[in-house]
């Protein structure tokens, strides 16, 4: 560094007016969060995985490839809907659906699985593993394993097998090989780990094909770019529909994924708030809520640095929420990043709120959402109020909800105990 | 620069020279109870082991078979605690020599915080931390923290590894580097993988002078296999088997038996 005279006098001068993009994160960190904490044994594929998506982000076939897949086989562009009988119920706002629940397999993750899927098959991995929750990621994953020849299988915590048996039956009709996971807690977070426990023993034939926004770099940043599409449509169709942007986009927060998804396109839209809303189970003053970012504090779980529920010494909690796909304790870095500079917002919403708004969405607009999404709707009703009739919401409608109906039907007492129609 | 003169290198070293290599014991704190895993940990010394690894149990152990995994919840279960390692640690090294190194994922020493982390363990007569999940180049204020209190730090090497990163775990750990035998989490395992011989190679063309190889072992012919390469065994799943199955008696004769395979 001989050169210092240089440096100072030419300073790379920056635009005194333009704030850096928030959009252009790549991790491995956002803010303090993020990183890379795997054992050893992983660290190369890791490294691989990143190396070929370097690769990939830069060659337009790629992109060719996987927009031609969302054009023909996912549905994309996914509509919007305005709900107006539904808004009446929040305030008057305008209230505006991004409709993910129309894509192929019902929701929002079939785009990162596609993207994953693509580029595993670049690498020339011959076999996916996923982890799932609600199942939606798992049939996902399926799907696309199906459609690309590869060997699939899907872990599950055994609680979950239980209450999205019809998901359960759906990957198997796919060909895929379904695991309930019995160690641990039995949810999403045992199903994560023993995704990695087989990473580990397979990593040369095999991807795992992380279903949300968290993990190790570079799964947050990588699964951010193959869901941001949902956001960068919305954004073009809102502004198409009604002449200007937003006041607030909202989403439910599980991992993250479908809320980064939609976030993204609008993160250097100061004018445009964000807000996420987590589960708050039985409420987030009882031990039985999945509200993460409300009352986690910072901590390594899966590989990444993010808020998380824990307890003292640093164990991770259960979670709890009457949606199988937001039960999990952590979420993922980039909103750990986003709540901690104040640019979203997240709330918390009970799984009453979240029933009601169900419910509501059904009888006043013939959509039957999933359970998660029914989580951002419930949000919207509160923030409708709030905001009053002049303003515009764009929800995203993450996902549908014909894999809830057993548990809905259960809970409305339309179906008896033994999962028979009402007579 | 100070040299640190490692408890676990020097143990390892002084095995080597009186037989054919160390033989390092695993046990997770807190299993089947706080007090019998301490008498566990203590009769494994009595009969050979050089070097014992304590696990602090953890609730997401992703390097983990069913065996330990098995263990480690049951710990949790009976309400172990962060806390209850330095006490194990303390108690155990209050009756045996051998040198003590905590087995722990990451998250437990963050939230405990780092620097109390290492000042307690050193109070407790610790010699230092296997993490297994955490690497060099995530590890920037653990290695800090370990030059300042002088703690053994014990960095993971994989057959994945690519020689650039053998080369930081090679250059990192102090007291061994742990040689992971074979692609996989821990568990007793029949074959022990070529890998693990070819790993060990590629590690002293790096300049290792201290490795140990775990992952899988479970008898005294893999153990005097492996220490005709190694300078180390890690023995686990297969101790912390015995340990359920027969109790501390068991776990003693078992240590025993293995033994019989650093003889030279
Ligand atoms: C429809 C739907 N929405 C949301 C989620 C939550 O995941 P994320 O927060 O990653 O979008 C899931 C997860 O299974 C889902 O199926």
């Amino acid at each position: 560094m001989t050169d210092t005279t240089q440096t100072s006098t030419t300073p790379a001068a920056p635009t005194p007016d333009a704030a850096p993009s928030l959009r252009a994160e790549a991790g491995p960190f956002f803010g303090e969060f993020g990183g890379r904490f795997m054992p050893e044994s992983l660290i190369a594929a890791l490294d691989e995985l990143d190396e070929a998506y370097q690769l990939a982000k830069l060659d337009p076939e790629f992109h060719r490839e996987l927009a031609e897949l969302g054009r023909t086989y996912t549905g994309r562009p996914s509509i919007l809907t305005e709900v107006p009988r539904f808004a009446r119920h929040a305030g008057g706002a305008r209230i505006i659906l991004k409709r993910e629940d129309l894509n192929h397999t019902g929701s929002h993750k079939i785009n990162n699985v596609l993207g994953q899927a693509l580029l595993a098959k670049r690498i020339g991995k011959k076999r996916l593993i996923a982890e799932t929750g609600a199942g939606q990621h798992g049939v996902a994953t399926a799907t696309a394993a199906a459609l690309f020849g590869m060997e699939c299988v899907v872990y599950m915590g055994e609680v979950d097998t239980e209450r999205q048996a019809l998901n359960v039956a759906r990957m198997r009709l796919l060909g895929a090989e379904v695991v309930p996971v019995a160690s641990g807690t039995r949810t999403l977070k045992d199903a994560l780990n023993e995704a990695f426990r087989d990473w580990v023993a397979n990593v040369e034939s095999t991807h795992y094909l992380l279903g949300t926004v968290a993990g190790p770099h570079p799964f947050p940043a990588m699964v951010r770019d193959f869901v941001k599409v949902i956001g960068e449509e919305a954004r073009q169709q809102v502004i198409d529909l009604t002449g200007s942007l937003p006041d607030a986009v909202t989403a439910c927060v599980g991992g993250g994924s479908n809320a980064i998804g939609i976030f993204h396109a609008f993160l250097d839209d100061p004018s445009v708030k964000l807000f996420g809303y987590e589960a708050a189970g039985l409420g987030v003053d009882t031990p039985q809520h999945a509200a993460t970012i409300t009352k986690g504090r910072p901590g390594v779980l899966h590989g990444s640095r993010s808020f998380m529920l824990q307890d003292e010494d640093g164990q991770t909690l259960d979670s709890h929420s009457i949606s199988a796909g937001l039960d999990y304790p952590g979420v993922g870095p980039e909103h750990a990043w986003l709540s901690s500079i104040g640019r979203a917002q997240y709330l918390p919403v009970t799984d009453s709120a979240a029933m009601a708004a169900f419910r509501l969405l059904c009888t006043t607009e013939g959509i039957i959402p999933a359970i998660e999404s029914a989580h951002a709707l419930a949000g919207t009703i509160e923030l409708g109020r709030e905001l009053g009739p002049d303003a515009t919401i764009l929800v995203n409608l993450s996902g549908r909800g014909d894999k809830d109906v057993e548990t809905a039907g259960h809970y409305f007492d339309v179906l008896d105990e033994q999962g028979n129609a009402r007579t | 620069m100070t040299t640190i003169v490692s408890p676990v290198g020097s143990a390892i070293a002084r095995a080597n020279s009186d037989r054919s290599g160390a033989l390092v014991g695993y046990l997770p704190v807190g299993f089947p109870t706080l007090d019998a895993s301490i008498d566990a940990a203590v009769a494994l010394v009595e009969n050979g082991v050089d070097v014992l690894e304590l696990g602090l149990p953890y609730s997401d152990p992703v390097m983990d078979g069913p065996v330990i995994q098995a263990a480690t919840v049951q710990a949790l279960k009976n309400g172990t605690r962060l806390g209850d390692a330095f006490r194990a640690v303390e108690r155990i090294r209050a009756r045996v020599d051998a040198p003590v190194l905590l087995m722990t994922y990451w998250n437990p020493v963050l939230q405990y915080g780092v620097d109390r982390f290492a000042d307690d363990l050193v109070s407790a007569g610790g010699a230092g931390l296997i993490t297994p999940d955490l690497t060099v180049d995530s590890g920037a204020d653990w290695l800090v923290t370990s030059d300042r209190t002088g703690l053994d730090r014990v960095f993971l090497a994989a057959p994945t590894s690519t020689d650039e990163r053998l080369r930081l775990a090679v250059e990192h750990s102090r007291g061994f580097v742990y040689t992971v035998s074979t692609m996989g989490i821990t568990g007793a395992r029949a074959d022990l993988d070529a890998a693990a011989r070819t790993l060990v190679t590629r590690l002293r063309e790096q300049g290792a002078e201290s490795l140990a190889v775990g992952i899988g072992i479970s008898t005294a012919e893999q153990i005097a296999e492996i220490l005709g390469y190694a300078d180390g065994a890690i023995v686990g799943s297969a101790l912390v088997k015995a340990l359920a199955d027969g109790g501390v008696p068991a776990v003693g004769r078992l240590a025993a038996t293995l033994a019989g395979g650093t003889a030279r």
